[in-house]
């Protein structure tokens, strides 16, 4: 069986009088990529907030690995004290890139590493021009944020969180501020990833993406999950009238 | 008086307009952000009183400043002053005001820089600390050259205002040579004039160059 790396149980989420995620359960196994559907207010950006601890929870139990990370007590979430050996376990790829502009491409992925992590500099950097080079940005190593396209961009944000090895990737509509001229190349290195079993969970808007790609489909609606599955089901075959009409609206629009 | 007397007089006594500036930037640069920090402090009375202290430092002249930091531990306190108290004076009341003025604008500074940067460094594991000093405020100084060129240029010409309390810095001595019997008159504060403008288009040039170093990558 393969090893569980992320477990999200029963997570309960509000803004003031606003509840946005309702009672959610994901797992997510070794080597699975699972994308996350739905309309805008449905709750998916939280919820990859709330797993990447950028937003606590109010109850529920995030673990990655086993290791509960966050759990409910007296009806109050209550994280671990030590958040950062979590934060090792993860990656999260923003749809804004939020690359350092005032690094270099390839400050930008050593700094972490070296600084935080207090990995050796030698070994740090020929791992970054490897992943530079699957990236095929090896040529722009020195050049800084504000000289790359947007895809380009969002391809070293992509190699910045790769760098840091960790065990689940997260992408939060990597695609969504690219023009669709430069969605494509971010998205065939997220199915090179996926090729070598990397396991992620995508929140995207596209649906051919997410089709060819994913390993299980989550549609979310209201701070719930309507529907899950293998992507053929929930994207070809949905049981749910809810999916069947969020796909209509897409497929119109 | 000869013209010639009358520039090396005012020349020396711009060294003293030169320590004010100095000084006054050596300290309130840093001050302004430990100002602005306690502006962020979690504890309330500190952001009150800070909150207090940056109110009172712009809402009344720094000539009055000067006057209360100069007289009032003496007057009002009944504190003996060492006896360079009025040079320590005008340097105390420079750096306490342009310290919320810098405070302030750092502030302005680090407010414009997109929560997704906190965000990117929080995921990566940066701490709070590593978090401001290595991608905040890189980036804040960057923001922050242009008004501070402007401060900095209003401080050059506010160093005039040392005068009030009798220090004899470049002002306060053109004013006594302009009004001496057989003085160059007028012409004395057309070249204080020409002093300070030469000296503030040296800081313009600077600070331009200091924007332009900061060219090499966008926000």
């Amino acid at each position: 069986m393969a090893e569980n790396i992320l477990s999200l149980n029963n997570i309960r989420k509000s803004f003031g009088t606003l509840d946005v995620l309702k009672d959610i359960s994901i797992s997510v196994d070794q080597g699975e990529v699972v994308s996350i559907i739905g309309s805008s207010g449905s709750g998916k950006s939280t919820l990859l907030r709330c797993a990447t601890f950028l937003e606590t929870i109010d109850s529920g139990e995030i673990l990655y690995l086993g290791q509960k990370a966050a759990e409910t007590k007296n009806g109050k979430a209550e994280y671990a004290r030590d958040l950062k050996q979590f934060r090792s376990c993860f990656g999260l790829v923003f749809q804004n890139f939020n690359l350092f502009p005032h690094y270099s491409v390839m400050k930008n992925l050593m700094d972490a590493p070296v600084s935080v992590m207090k990995r050796s500099p030698a070994e740090v950097r020929e791992e970054a021009v490897r992943l530079l080079k699957k990236m095929g940005l090896e040529s722009k190593a020195n050049a800084y944020p504000c000289q790359l396209s947007g895809g380009q961009q969002q391809r070293v944000a992509i190699a910045r969180a790769l760098v840091m090895n960790p065990k689940i990737l997260f992408f939060d509509e990597p695609t969504s501020a690219l023009d669709p001229e430069l969605t494509g190349e971010v998205l065939k290195v997220i199915k090179e990833l996926a090729e070598e079993k990397m396991t992620m969970v995508i929140v995207t808007h596209e649906m051919a993406f997410a089709r060819a790609v994913s390993d299980r489909v989550i549609f979310m609606d209201g701070g719930v999950i309507v529907e899950q599955g293998h992507p053929e089901m929930v994207l070809g075959n949905p049981s749910e009238e809810r999916t069947r009409q969020f796909l209509r609206n897409y497929q119109r629009g | 008086m000869t013209f010639q007397t009358m520039i090396i007089q005012l020349a020396t006594c711009f060294l003293t307009t030169l320590s004010i500036f100095s000084l006054t930037l050596l300290g309130a640069v840093p001050l302004g952000l430990a100002v602005y920090f306690g502006q962020k402090s979690r504890i309330p009375p500190i952001r009150w009183l800070i909150k207090i202290y940056i109110s009172i430092m712009r809402g009344t002249p720094l000539m009055l400043q000067m006057m209360v930091v100069f007289y009032g531990p003496n007057l009002l306190l009944g504190i003996s002053v060492p006896k360079n108290w009025r040079f320590l004076a005008v340097i105390i009341a420079f750096i306490i005001n342009y310290a919320a003025y810098f405070a302030e604008i750092y502030r302005s500074g680090i407010e414009s820089i997109p929560v997704g940067q906190y965000e990117a460094a929080e995921v990566l594991g940066y701490s709070k600390g590593k978090t401001f000093f290595k991608i905040i405020l890189p980036q804040m100084v960057k923001r922050v050259i242009p008004p501070m060129t402007n401060e900095v240029i209003t401080l050059v010409k506010d160093t005039s205002l040392a005068s009030v309390i009798g220090t004899v810095e470049m002002f306060t001595k053109a004013k006594q040579i302009a009004v001496a019997p057989r003085s160059p008159g007028m012409v004395t504060f057309a070249m204080a004039g020409l002093f300070y403008y030469v000296f503030n288009y040296l800081v313009a040039f600077l600070m331009n160059r200091l924007e332009k170093a900061f060219d090499y990558y966008k926000i």
